[in-house]
């Protein structure tokens, strides 16, 4: 067996003989020596032995970062590492990567623009590359929220930004956006609200930020990163009729919990992905911030392009893992095995399939949010709420994500249904799925909602349930 | 720099909507955001926490939505540092880039307890529990993330460098 020492500035450091134990001490070196390597000036030296005469076999050979830097790269590090001008990418490297775009809506762009002047920036790297949505508390609840609205729309109008979404032609951010085309496949995201890894459903890698990343997005269009490793989860086989995306993501997370996959990448691969529709791996990214993910992401295939066609106009890249791609581990999920579930309160990880919590009393059904606010979910709902009206004591409420999806409801006599079966409708608005508005729910009330949350609290009254589920599940309910 | 403070402790998965309800959200201002710090899982924590104190946590802190508010009323309460054995990402990054210190310390963060006295230092990452002599060490942060918090911040740091108007 070949045996390889590895030396830092001519000192020995660890010795490391297999593939595996060099992947990790050069985990080691890079996570110890990051400055020197992201100034591209490393020094290292790997002494090859050949083992079981101990000759040594060569003088100790010098390696440019750049040939070391040659593992199998996952579709996310490839993304990460075209986006920080870098030929490779690790596990635990730290990078500066360049921003397609940067995103904020009317809960956390205040605080952006503020720490952006309070900075003395003045201008915005790309008036194109800045998109800000009024979503969370709009049409303004009250007048705290009618200012934060009012400081997004001064800062969108001195900046000219182009992307700005305001009452009448905004939807929920995480469902606007692909519909508008503003992510494309191989682009780097980010936005000042978590559930920014929605975007991975195309092939993008995009990931929640704070406010402070925003601001610092918005004035250079660059961010840093820890690169990710990664959870591969390999879809097999096909979802049952009404299993949806919602159902899929609530079972991973009720196995691998909150933090199942913190820091990392959830990469979805396998033969399963075609049998999902693009709705459902919207909804599936969505809430990969749910098990504590970096960010969710998902091949891009002919449904992606589709989907991108008319919508996306400028030239986009298409990544794929390589095939040497390390994972941290690679989870199998048989979809046809999936039944509809639901989390029950207070954690997305508390979950039980749909029979084993039938019979609940509830006072509420919501159906909406970015997580399943869209034209699939709304044809859904309608199907199981036809000529049905909801039971006495319930209030339903759906919330269409955006303006188009409310429009192509109307038109194809959705909203009707719904208002027949005497379900409240909504203009877009998170509304209800953070506890704003348009929803709120009371000391011990109990709702089931389409939503991605279930905190203490996150819908109202601290002593209010939530019980996140489908859209099926949501709308058979009430 | 090193700070002594009491400690307030608490379990895993605390997260951002615990710590800062959404329905304070409607302001962006420290002070209002101090005023309402963990009060959905301790409605007295505002009354008895003092500046310099540390709050001590298990795995996942911080977890939910991205918003900066979480960190930025723990710091405008007066809390010095966040211990734990481990944080949710964003949050993790929303308190380097506001500079609130946090160290990640799964040991620390397993056997100290509510209303120890600690002491943390920052330079090297040490964390001595006074109440009972027993000292941790932090992982230290990163050469990088070292650089964002010397320069003051991402914001200061982006200047610093001259890549932003
Ligand atoms: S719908 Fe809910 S989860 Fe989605 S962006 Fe709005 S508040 Fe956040």
């Amino acid at each position: 067996m070949e045996r390889l020492f590895v030396y830092i500035f001519g000192k020995k450091k660890r010795e490391a003989g297999t593939q595996r134990a060099k992947t990790r001490v050069f985990s080691w070196v890079r996570s110890n020596f990051a400055s020197a390597l992201t100034g591209n000036r490393l020094v290292w030296y790997i002494e090859k032995h050949q083992n079981n005469d101990g000759k040594q076999r060569g003088a100790p050979s010098r390696f440019a970062a750049e040939e070391e830097l040659t593992m199998g790269m996952t579709m996310t590090q490839k993304i990460l590492a075209k986006h920080a001008n870098l030929p490779s990418v690790q596990a635990g490297d730290l990078i500066e990567a360049r921003l397609d775009l940067v995103l904020g809506n009317d809960i956390t762009s205040p605080v952006a623009i503020k720490e952006f002047e309070r900075a003395g920036f003045s201008k915005v790297f790309d008036k194109d590359k800045i998109c800000i949505v009024l979503d969370h508390f709009t049409p303004n609840k009250d007048i705290k929220a009618a200012k934060q609205c009012a400081e997004a729309r001064a800062f969108a109008q001195q900046q000219e930004i182009t992307h700005f979404f305001d009452v009448g032609n905004m939807g929920i951010e995480h469902a606007l956006l692909p519909e508008r085309g503003l992510v494309a496949p191989g682009e780097v995201v980010i936005g000042a609200d978590s559930h920014t890894c929605t975007y991975g459903a195309l092939g993008a890698f995009s990931t929640g930020v704070g406010s402070t990343d925003m601001a610092a997005g918005m004035a250079a269009g660059v961010a840093w990163f820890k690169v990710p490793s990664a959870i591969r989860f390999e879809l097999v086989g096909k979802p049952a009729p009404w299993v949806s995306g919602k159902d899929v993501i609530l079972h991973i997370i009720g196995k691998i919990g909150v933090d199942g996959a913190l820091y990392q990448s959830m990469e979805f691969t396998g033969e399963g992905v075609s049998h999902l529709t693009m709705d459902d791996r919207f909804t599936i990214a969505n809430m990969a911030i749910e098990a504590g993910a970096k960010n969710g992401i998902f091949p891009v295939d002919e449904k992606t392009l589709e989907y991108a066609k008319g919508r996306v106009e400028r030239p986009f890249d298409v990544f794929e893992p390589d095939e040497d791609a390390h994972y941290e581990q690679v989870i199998i999920i048989d979809l046809e095995q999936i039944r509809p579930t639901v989390s029950l309160p207070h954690l997305p990880s508390n979950t039980k399939t749909v029979g084993e919590v039938a019979g609940l009393k509830i006072d509420q059904a919501v159906i909406g949010s970015c997580t399943n606010g869209r034209i699939g979910d709304l044809r859904l709902a309608a199907k199981l709420m036809k000529g049905k009206k909801v039971a006495k004591g319930v209030r339903c409420i759906v919330i269409p994500a955006t303006q188009q999806i409310y429009l192509q409801a109307m038109r194809e006599g959705l909203i009707e249904i719904f208002i027949e079966a005497g379900a409240a409708v909504s203009t877009p608005t998170c509304g209800p799925c953070i506890g704003g508005h348009m929803g709120v729910l009371y000391e011990g009330e109990r709702a089931v909602a389409t939503t991605n949350r279930n905190f203490v609290g996150r819908m109202g009254h601290i002593e209010s349930e939530i019980y996140l589920a489908s859209p099926a599940v949501a709308a058979a309910s009430p | 720099m090193s700070k002594t403070g009491t400690v307030f402790a608490f379990g895993s998965n605390v997260d951002t909507d615990v710590i800062i309800p959404a329905r304070y959200l409607n302001t962006s201002e420290p002070s209002e955001l101090a005023k309402h710090c963990m009060e959905d899982i301790d409605k007295s924590f505002v009354d008895k926490v003092q500046e310099g104190d540390v709050i001590v946590a298990g795995q996942n802190f911080g977890c939910g939505s991205s918003r900066e508010h979480a960190p930025i009323s723990i710091r405008a309460c007066g809390v010095a540092c966040v211990i734990a054995k481990s944080f949710a990402r964003i949050f993790y990054r929303n308190a380097i880039n506001i500079g609130l210190p946090i160290l990640e310390s799964p040991e620390a963060a397993e056997e100290i307890q509510e209303g120890d006295k600690v002491r943390v230092d920052f330079d090297t990452g040490i964390i001595t529990n006074e109440t009972t002599g027993k000292t941790y060490q932090a992982a230290p942060f990163p050469a990088f993330v070292t650089e964002i918090i010397q320069n003051g911040g991402l914001l200061n740091s982006l200047k610093v460098r001259g890549i932003a108007k």
